[in-house]
């Protein structure tokens, strides 16, 4: 694995790291790293950040993954960071490294995913003229970042990364670049790293306004029918445990969004499944019927609300918990504004939470979630990914950190996978970014060498970044890579079929590679099944073989991803399948 | 319901801010009418005064999502307060120097001034309110206008802000 134990103990490092000496930009952006206790770094070097890489040779503390593309390294730095919570940085060089990272960094700023993206420019001298390599970097993503930086000048390097940590790892989290020219990381001045951060325009509102919490429990208390909306603000906030007490003391049925699953452990009776356009039936009817909607650290995306002005219509209050205010009222009217860190505000609630009128209501929901439960036709003769993604969650009981890549395996793996733990659950909800799934289980694999990583992607998908089997193969990075291969563009296959009445456009996948053959291009072993019999077989001999292994499961091609809401449709009016 | 606002910002002076808040403004679907900065009474700080139409919630809106931006301070609706509102503006109109006297028997009642005078052109300079300054360049465009430039609304609340 890449990280290794270090030998000196962190205040040793620390101390060395924190002398007075005058050092170079490159040297200083290491030292700065480290002092973050940034373990490990993913990127790909190019000229504008030689003296950065020249620093880092022979660096025995500075641990560095060399991924085989940009838009790898900072999908890995991703998984890294929605695995373990801690900021994930990769760097990259100016102009075509630079511009490479650019999905990367949209995808973790639509999910809040708190990033530090390193990236090299042409020398200050030289900026604004073209030059060799040059791309106006922080222009480019400044609608993606939650904060950019130019440094200019290498006395404020030390200050700005200090800030840029802050600013990523606080609030509502998200990517922060910093664009350091050539000469700027080959200057010298005295190191010196801040303790603290002050900021004049940035302060978090963390703590809630207590009449506000206040307020929300007295609607509870009135409430017949409450449920609560949890998304990935719960797990970023590490909000779980709070949740379930509150819960638990409110006996308030729970929903949690494609992102807030695993903020909820799926095994709670109190537990609705996911809302919106591929959710439960329970989820989406307990949401067209509830008189008090509770949304907590979730942003209603329209993917959850489908049709907005016919979501939640009987709702006589929206109450609305999140870290950043600009959420609230942004698309469904809130009558109850909670800013503040989700963890902070249910801690609060929990002191006086007491229990909603909501016993029948819960029955009702129970009746539902016995009566309509997730279902499909299994079949004999053909594999089905349904049954493929059971069979990882039976053999897995739900441990695994599991990270997906976007279409219909994406909607299965959320369906069919049980949850039972925060972080165990990497994808890419906000942006919807094929390519994502592969690299970021490398990145989650990093950060926990020892625990099980399954990263589960389409035949389309896995075709978007397979370069990094090369990162698994040579790091012994022991990933359990699944490719679903349908031979199509699953998911629009679907909406082909059923909105655009099966015209299929250019969706066959023909002139894929032998995907066991490539893995063993690249020194990782392969296995391929087609029925049942076989994929049992080889999934254990997957889980069995140390190292990173990719399975191909060849399913059934017609497959669709059902209950469905198309658009335009309340959240109510499900097409239920074929099941 | 949808109404005017002038909303002040108050922003590091740094590269790039003016970006980071136009681009918002385009970005979200907000619209802006004007647009002017200059320094503020703090150095190292600039004001922004934005036009921009919407009603309540989009004024809500732009204002928290202007607080998400690291380099914005201060963002005050201007508009929901008794204000005083100015913008400047500079009007060439062709003048020979027959109907020079006309001219200026229409500058002086906007209490505008000539600031330049051509061979046969005139500049008039104009400040006022927005609504003033529309008048007075229709009031000149018989004349025929050669270039207008504007400089876009600056305001304060007026007296003390509490
Ligand atoms: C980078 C990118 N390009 C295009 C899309 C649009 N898109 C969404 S799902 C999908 C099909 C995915 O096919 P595949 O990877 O085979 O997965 P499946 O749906 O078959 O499970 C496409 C093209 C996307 N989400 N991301």
């Amino acid at each position: 694995m890449i990280v290794q134990t270090k030998q000196k103990s962190k205040e040793q490092l620390h101390e060395e790291l924190l002398k007075p000496d005058t050092i170079t930009g490159s040297e200083m952006l290491l030292r700065s790293l480290l002092l973050e206790d940034v373990d490990c770094v993913f990127g790909y070097p190019g000229g504008a950040v030689l003296y950065i890489y020249d620093a880092m040779h022979g660096n025995s503390d500075f641990n560095h993954l060399l991924t085989r593309h940009e838009q790898g390294a900072i999908h890995a730095a991703d998984g890294y960071a929605r695995s373990t919570g801690k900021v994930g940085v990769c760097i990259a060089t100016s102009g075509p490294g630079a511009t490479n990272l650019v999905t990367g960094i949209a995808t973790a700023y639509m999910d809040s995913v708190p990033l530090v993206v390193i990236t090299g420019n042409v020398a200050t001298t030289v900026i604004g003229t073209d030059a060799f390599q040059e791309a106006d970097i922080t222009g480019i993503t400044m609608p993606i970042t939650k904060h950019s930086y130019l440094v200019r000048d290498v006395k404020d390097l030390p200050r700005i990364i200090k800030e840029a940590f802050h600013i990523a790892s606080t609030g509502r989290k998200g990517p922060v670049l910093i664009d350091i020219p050539k000469d700027v990381s080959n200057d010298t001045a005295a190191f010196y790293y801040p303790e603290n951060v002050e900021i004049r325009g940035y302060h978090p509102t963390l703590h809630p306004n207590k009449l506000q919490v206040d307020r929300m429990l007295e609607a509870i208390a009135e409430s017949e029918r409450p449920v609560i909306i949890a998304g990935g603000g719960i797990v970023y906030a590490d909000a779980s445990k709070e949740l379930i007490e509150f819960v638990e003391k409110t006996r308030i049925p729970v929903t949690t969004t494609l992102l807030g699953l695993g903020g909820f452990p799926s095994a709670h009776d109190l537990w609705l499944g996911m809302p919106g356009m591929h959710g439960t039936y329970a989820a989406n009817h307990a949401l067209q019927n509830c008189d008090l909607l509770i949304g907590i650290g979730a942003r209603f995306d329209d993917r959850v609300t489908m049709k907005v002005n016919g979501f939640a219509p009987k709702a006589k209050k929206i109450v609305h918990i999140d870290v950043d205010p600009a959420e609230i009222g942004k698309i469904v009217e809130t009558a109850i504004p909670v800013v503040g860190d989700v963890k902070t505000v249910l801690q609060l609630a929990n002191l006086k939470a007491k229990p909603s009128k909501s016993e029948q209501w819960i029955g009702w929901n129970q009746e539902n979630k016995k009566n309509f439960p997730l279902s499909y036709q299994d079949s004999d003769t053909e594999l089905k990914p349904q049954y493929v993604i059971e069979m990882i969650n039976d053999t897995t009981k739900g441990e695994a950190i599991v990270t997906t890549d976007v279409g219909q395996h994406q909607m299965w793996t959320a369906q069919y996978y049980k949850f039972n733990h925060p972080r165990s659950w990497i994808t890419s909800g906000g942006l919807g970014t094929m390519g994502f799934g592969f690299p970021s289980a490398i990145g989650a694999q990093v950060a926990h060498p020892d625990r099980l990583v399954v990263s589960i992607n389409g035949d389309g998908g896995m075709q978007m970044c397979s370069q990094e089997l090369a990162i698994c193969a040579i790091n012994k990075i022991p990933v359990k890579i699944v490719v679903i291969n349908n031979q199509v563009l699953g998911m629009v296959r679907q909406w082909q079929e059923l909105i655009y009445d099966n015209r299929y456009s250019h969706i066959d996948l023909a002139g894929s590679p032998d995907f066991v053959k490539l893995a063993e291009a690249y020194g990782v072993k392969g296995l391929r099944a087609s029925n049942k019999e076989d994929a049992r077989r080889v999934w254990q001999e997957a889980l069995d073989t140390p190292g990173p292994v990719l399975v191909e499961f060849v399913v059934r091609k017609e497959e669709n991803v059902f209950p469905m809401v198309t658009q335009g449709s309340t959240i109510d009016q499900m097409i239920m399948g074929d099941s | 319901m949808t109404r005017k606002h002038t909303i002040s910002v108050l922003v590091n002076n740094q590269p790039g801010v003016l970006q980071r808040v136009s681009g918002l403004f385009g970005r979200r679907g907000f619209n802006i009418e004007s647009i002017t900065v200059g320094e503020s009474e703090e150095k190292g700080l600039s004001r922004m005064i934005i036009v921009t139409t919407g009603d309540d919630n989009t004024l809500e809106q732009v204002s928290k999502q202007l607080y998400k931006l690291v380099d914005v301070i201060k963002v005050v609706d201007l508009s929901s307060n008794p204000m005083v509102a100015r913008e400047l503006a500079l009007i060439k109109v062709n003048a020979e120097p027959g109907i020079r006297p006309e001219i200026l028997g229409v500058v002086e009642t906007f209490r505008a001034a000539i600031v330049d005078i051509g061979p046969n052109t005139l500049v008039v300079q104009v400040v006022g309110d927005s609504e003033k300054i529309d008048a007075m360049t229709e009031l000149l465009k018989p004349y025929g206008i050669k270039e207008l430039s504007r400089t876009g609304v600056t305001a304060m609340i007026r007296g003390m802000v509490k």
